[in-house]
């Protein structure tokens, strides 16, 4: 009786620990949608460093990139987190698509491996997390297969989600498309590029972190 | 249906009914091995019903571990149709719910093509259109 009460608010302990101090974070979504720039931002805001490279060739992030014990004060406020960056998830991957952004062709093909290997990470790493920023390109059409499925798999896990339209920065750029495809989540349109509308986006992070 | 991409045509085109009585009994496993089997035999494949987000999350798992094994696989395009049910009302969403938990989510089409076959599945809410390459 006595283990099964100690067990009992060890894991409560654990559980307000884990919500208070070390918030897994995940940033999941399509490829080049700015998932690492947004990491980097943040990263860079709180910490002076940066978690990974960005760059204009779709699955730059080919591994899961971590940043341990990101402090976050925001209006008083304080939280800890553990920042997951991910490779960008897709159904397809062809090495020829790389070829395009002037890569040579054996380059392409370890590119493409790896991208493949990184996308079966970013899926086995779902279980781990506590909460999780989808990253859009807001200058694309949100209603794909893909985010549907990202999301659905997180609404399956119970964990809490946050989608940011990024790139509000671009011509294109429609936020309100991705809020009437989504109209069940909160939505940020923020530039990681830029800094722009980056305090609406850690209100959101706060609010979401209370979900946990 | 023939599209060209660089000078060749695609000379057939093979279409794969899936009724989701074929799959509901099977295992995860089974249901995206069926599928990827079929892909991977240059079929369009058109599921009766949809996979769960699981499922999904499994097949492009699958898929990726093909890709990397497979010389000529480059993945597949994937797109799930639902029946539009903001204009079905309160009682029609309640049976249309415990119809989905009874036999499982078999209004909702889900179509899955090769990527060397399927370029872009372009779509919306109520339409779906293959881009062939």
């Amino acid at each position: 009786m006595l283990r099964v009460i100690r067990n009992f608010s060890k894991r409560i302990l654990k559980a307000l620990f884990r919500s208070k101090e070390n918030i897994k974070l995940g940033f999941y979504g399509p490829p080049n949608s700015g998932k690492t720039s947004l990491a980097n931002r943040i990263c860079k805001d709180w910490t002076g460093e940066e978690i990974g490279a960005v760059s204009k060739i779709p699955h730059e992030t080919r591994n899961v990139q971590f940043k341990e014990k990101v402090e976050i004060k925001y209006k008083g406020k304080s939280l800890t987190f553990k920042m997951i960056d991910t490779p960008g998830i897709a159904t397809r991957i062809d090495y020829e698509d790389f070829l395009k952004y002037g890569l040579k062709k054996k380059a392409s093909r370890r590119r493409a491996k790896e991208a493949t290997q990184g996308i079966i990470d970013s899926i086995k790493w779902l279980d781990d997390m506590d909460a999780v920023i989808i990253v859009l390109d807001s200058a694309e059409n949100p209603y794909s297969q893909v985010n549907i499925t990202i999301i659905g798999n997180m609404v399956a896990r119970k964990i809490p989600v946050l989608i940011v339209g990024n790139k509000i920065d671009l011509k294109k750029s429609d936020v309100k498309k991705i809020e009437s495809t989504f109209p069940e989540y909160e939505v940020v349109g923020i530039s990681a590029r830029d800094g722009t509308n980056m305090d609406e986006f850690y209100e959101a992070l706060y609010k979401l972190t209370k979900k946990i | 249906m023939v599209s060209k991409n660089r000078g060749k045509k695609i000379r057939g085109l093979s279409l794969q009914v899936i009724p989701f009585s074929e799959v509901k009994d099977l295992s995860i496993s089974e249901r995206v091995r069926k599928i990827l089997n079929l892909a991977l035999g240059n079929n369009i494949v058109i599921l009766h019903g949809r996979l769960r987000a699981e499922e999904e999350a499994r097949l492009i798992e699958d898929t990726m571990a093909m890709v990397d094994h497979i010389k000529s696989f480059k993945g597949i395009e994937l797109a799930v149709i639902e029946p539009n049910m903001k204009n079905i009302g309160l009682m029609g969403k309640v049976k249309h719910g415990i119809a989905k938990r009874l036999v499982g989510d078999s209004s909702a089409l889900t179509v899955i093509g090769p990527a060397t076959i399927v370029k872009e599945i372009r779509r919306d809410p109520r339409k779906i259109e293959l881009l062939l390459g």
